[in-house]
């Protein structure tokens, strides 16, 4: 028996080699005809090896390391990491903040941008790229957050505060950003307006290549309004472009950090506007701790990546 | 992908009674009023830099700020020049390195990355996969972290103090691949394959026939690549003060303090301005595309 199945395996073996022989000999074909391809692709794939996947690479060597940026990096296994999950309190803020802002704004800021980005479809021609300005604004223009400043503005000249106080419903004007309950919140609704951005672009453009003469036929199939057109044919029309989108806003809602530090500055008040970014912006440009600061970032991609793999899996179901 | 039947030429349509298809009076009402309220408030930046850079001085100084200006001046622009004309060296040196930089930084992109994307979409060959999703895992890494052993790249590779310190690594974003990837998807395998039997080289296809069907992406492409090079200061790689770009001579001018405060107001404006009008450029032309011919016949 035993002498069988001996013989079986080796058998299977030769068989599994002789495979493995086949494919790789069409897969040598296949890389062979597939020449073109390569030969578009060559350009960037240089340059993405060269600033993206090298960089990359030695940050996430350098998360092993500690690295002070003067003196050459030492070796420390999985130290930083172990700090981060072990002895890092602030970082445990930062994450738990960082999650519960992308719970929202992610989902939220995604909607508003297929939302608006439909609304302004409805709309034609010089209106249309007028209207298209406006919601981009807060994207295009740099200091967007000056107007936030005022309008957040502690003393009883902010206008938020103002407006409050003159409709009675506070009596003293509110240190927004200073009040530890009140950053989040304000964070998410800034980040709500300035959410129109690279994705809500790209849903526009996306917009414009679904073919006119579906909506013809669906409404012959009986779509009723506009409401079921976008559900059954808009949206699984520009699914590759709503693909697009949620990566875009997965990177931005997991990465926040601009809006943080501008508004609630970095340390805010009791870290209640801390999120991974800028913690980790903190240990790599203030402290000097590249190697933490790259753990810090290692953890956050693993974060995004899975995160993504859900979404896309979510995506797939558009339209059904 | 649909089916050929599907993409065959369309039908002259009136567009003007397709319109009509599934819209309500009190839909269109609603999304009007809708969209008023929301874009007073998205507009407030825009026409906060506009007023600031028309305000007198004292009038920027005021407590509590004003939205809207009162005595509008172009006091700010003048001082601006005066300040610009005693720069180191020659202003127009700057807006020149700012014209390389942006022009080939978002040309080279868009061109780059396009070519990239089109065997990405349309071809089948081995490592397909993992090298695009290698390009969107990618943009989910901190770019912080990467700036050292990118600087330290750059050096190796001599491009320190050179323009293509900030051109190169321009050209290989990862988001212009994926955009112009998902847009190069949803172009009909039998327009390609047309084209192929005409006898086109897949280079001649690639130029005839996918990149004037993807208008609205690279136009979009364009619209996020020239913001990103138009606000590039140059400041970790350019060291010479005649390769440094505008954005960079503009902050310089903006960091002298209050009494700069009225030319600083004009230069938020500037910075602003010239993406804007970029942005409409190419917006109206991404609407044209639709107007004038049917993306997919």
């Amino acid at each position: 028996m035993a002498k069988n199945t001996v013989a079986n395996i080796t058998e299977n073996n030769t068989d599994a080699n002789m495979e493995k022989a086949k494919m790789q000999g069409r897969l040598w074909f296949r890389i062979k005809k597939s020449k073109t391809s390569y030969l578009m692709l060559a350009p960037y794939l240089i340059l993405f090896t060269f600033f993206t996947i090298a960089p990359v690479l030695v940050s996430m060597g350098f998360s092993f390391t500690y690295f002070n940026m003067l003196e050459a990096p030492t070796f420390v296994g999985w130290k930083n990491y172990i700090k981060l999950f072990l002895d890092d309190d602030i970082f445990m803020i930062a994450l738990k903040n960082t999650l519960l802002f992308a719970v929202i704004t992610g989902p939220a800021s995604y909607l508003l941008c297929v939302l608006f980005a439909w609304i302004i479809n409805e709309f034609k021609g010089k209106l249309r790229a007028f209207l298209t300005l406006i919601f981009y604004a807060p994207s295009i223009c740099g200091q967007a957050y000056l107007v936030w400043n005022i309008i957040l503005n502690p003393g009883k000249t902010g206008w938020l505060n103002g407006i409050l106080i003159k409709w009675g419903f506070i009596d003293e004007p509110i240190l927004w950003m200073q009040t530890e309950k009140y950053v989040l919140p304000v964070l998410v609704i800034v980040q709500l307006w300035l959410s129109l951005g690279t994705g809500f672009l790209s849903f526009i453009a996306g917009l414009q290549t679904v073919d006119k003469s579906l909506y013809e036929a669906a409404a012959m199939d009986g779509v009723k309004n506009r409401w079921q057109e976008l559900w059954y044919v808009t949206l699984p029309s520009m699914k590759p472009q709503l693909m697009f989108g949620a990566v875009m806003q997965i990177t931005q809602s997991f990465a926040v950090a601009d809006i943080s530090i501008q508004l609630a500055g970095n340390p805010s008040v009791n870290y209640a506007g801390a999120t991974v970014t800028t913690h980790l912006l903190d240990y790599g440009t203030t402290r000097f701790e590249m190697g933490y600061a790259s753990a810090i970032a290692t953890v956050l991609f693993l974060l995004m990546v899975g995160t993504n793999k859900l979404v896309q899996k979510i995506l797939g179901r558009v339209g059904e | 992908m649909a089916s050929t039947a599907e993409y065959k030429k369309p039908k002259k349509v009136n567009y003007k009674k397709q319109k009509q298809l599934n819209r309500s009076k009190a839909g269109n009402g609603l999304l009007f009023f809708l969209m008023f309220i929301c874009g007073i408030f998205m507009a407030l930046p825009l026409v906060m830099i506009v007023n600031n850079a028309l305000k007198p001085l004292d009038e920027i100084f005021q407590y509590p700020p004003k939205v809207f200006v009162k005595n509008p001046t172009s006091e700010n622009f003048t001082d601006l020049f005066v300040l610009m004309n005693d720069s180191w060296v020659p202003f127009s040196r700057y807006i020149l390195n700012t014209i390389i930089i942006t022009a080939s930084g978002t040309v080279g992109h868009v061109i780059v990355a396009s070519f990239a994307a089109y065997p990405l979409a349309k071809h089948n060959f081995p490592g397909k996969k993992i090298i695009f999703g290698l390009v969107v895992l990618s943009m989910m890494f901190s770019y912080t972290v990467t700036q050292i052993p990118n600087y330290m790249i750059i050096t190796w590779l001599g491009l320190n103090n050179t323009y293509l310190a900030l051109i190169l690594p321009a050209w290989q974003y990862g988001m212009g691949l994926y955009l112009m990837k998902q847009f190069m998807e949803q172009i009909p395998d039998s327009l390609l394959e047309s084209s192929r039997l005409d006898g086109a080289s897949e280079f001649k296809t690639f130029w005839t026939m996918v990149m004037p069907n993807v208008k609205p992406a690279w136009l979009t492409l364009a619209i996020f690549q020239f913001q990103q090079m138009w606000g590039q200061t140059g400041n970790q790689f350019l060291r010479s003060e005649e390769l440094k770009p505008l954005q960079y001579s503009l902050q310089q001018i903006t960091q002298g303090g209050t009494a700069r405060a009225g030319a600083a107001a004009a230069v938020s404006f500037i910075i602003a301005a010239i993406p804007i009008i970029f942005f409409l450029i190419c917006q109206s032309n991404v609407i044209e595309t639709m107007t004038t011919s049917g993306m997919k016949d």
